[in-house]
């Protein structure tokens, strides 16, 4: 007992330092998480990480909640989940919380005003190395090339729900894997 | 009420967030611009910070909307929001099913959603490019000079040879922000 509330503590500050060091989106963390999880606590292993961040990735919400949720579940149930989560997320939410009180006082400067306008062009970049990034590890095919221009189209130009062009790309996903299998049983039994 | 809308739209964010902050921009602007919590302009240069602070863009963009509209409390409420679903999932996914990454439905599903969220972030891209190069409608006139436009293809340039350089995308920023600051004062813009 007293090593469980010993362990959801140092999952809280853990946790606390991956999400203060954590710039540019979850796989940066992943490093980070691997050191002070595995190595420094050996809470659980580097096999088990792998695991934990193929179903990071393919459960809804950013990486670096889904594995801290998950990591502090494994190690100390339902209260390491909670204040590994806590510690993760409590770095960013104290950092824009104080952006949040000066950023629109900020923008009336002049200076602020053209340095955002050369911001502003640099997203696009960043963006676009998303986008790159994406395409790298994306399926090929009739199929998937159809969903891209598909969600495009939609969203851009038909006004689409996001949410909607996402659910539906669950569905086909999940529709065509029915579809491939029944295919397949057919060929057998024949 | 605002903390209680607050909740539940950064609540479905959070639900429907696959494939990293950038494939929900495209969701982001939907639910702040809809709301008139944001305009697309503000948008753009959140992006820019959040990219230069720790933590993923959706919760970032949760404390920074909830803390506009509605102060500390407003925040609390947008955070909890956002990180509920994947809390929740994540606890039932770890309590049930442990072979879930290696699922043939989950593997089928995933494979079409990446294909969804190139189109979802080319969409995104595609929205701030015409914002920053044409201003949106909330702009003051920004870009319509002609030296304008021939400074950001020069720096959108310059920005894409440093990326393939790897810098890093925060030095990326700042190096944007003072060719920014210069060219203001120089008078380009």
């Amino acid at each position: 007992m007293e090593k469980k509330k010993q362990s959801v503590r140092t999952l809280f500050t853990a946790f606390l330092k991956i999400g203060a060091f954590t710039f540019g989106g979850g796989y940066a963390m992943i490093p980070l998480i691997e050191r002070e999880v595995c190595e420094t606590h050996h809470y659980i292993k580097k096999e088990e990480l792998a695991d934990i961040v193929a179903i990071s990735e393919s459960t809804p919400g950013p990486i670096a909640i889904n594995s801290a949720t998950f990591i502090g579940y494994r190690t100390a149930g339902l209260a390491g989940a909670a204040s590994a989560t806590a510690g993760v997320v409590l770095p960013s939410f104290l950092t824009i919380l104080v952006i949040s009180w000066f950023l629109t006082q900020f923008e009336s400067f002049r200076a602020v005003r053209y340095a955002f306008y050369g911001i502003r062009i640099s997203v696009i970049v960043l963006i676009f190395n998303a986008l790159l990034l994406i395409w790298k590890q994306s399926p090929r095919g009739l199929l998937p090339y159809i969903l891209m221009a598909a969600s495009f189209i939609a969203v851009t130009f038909l006004n689409v729900s996001a949410i909607l062009v996402i659910a539906a790309g669950l569905g086909i996903g999940i529709a065509s894997v029915m579809a491939s299998r029944s295919i397949k049983k057919a060929g057998e039994t024949k | 009420m605002i903390f209680l809308s607050l909740f539940l739209t950064f609540f479905k964010i959070g639900a429907f967030t696959f494939g990293g902050g950038y494939a929900m921009i495209a969701l982001i602007q939907q639910e702040t611009l809809s709301h008139g919590w944001m305009n697309m302009e503000e948008l753009i240069n959140f992006i820019a910070v959040s990219e230069s602070t720790p933590g993923p863009l959706a919760v970032n963009m949760a404390t920074f909307v909830g803390s506009r509209m509605g102060g500390v409390f407003g925040a609390i409420c947008a955070t909890l929001g956002v990180v509920l679903p994947s809390f929740l999932i994540i606890l039932i996914i770890a309590r049930l099913f442990h072979t879930y990454a290696h699922n043939k439905y989950v593997e089928g599903a995933m494979d079409s959603i990446k294909a969804v969220v190139i189109g979802l972030i080319a969409s995104a891209l595609f929205s701030v490019i015409i914002t920053v190069f044409f201003g949106s409608s909330a702009s003051q006139g920004q870009n319509t000079s002609s030296s304008g436009l021939i400074f950001a293809g020069a720096l959108l340039a310059a920005d894409l040879y440093l990326t393939r350089r790897k810098l890093h995308p925060i030095a990326i920023i700042l190096i944007s922000a003072g060719l920014g600051i210069t060219a203001g004062y120089a008078g380009l813009l």
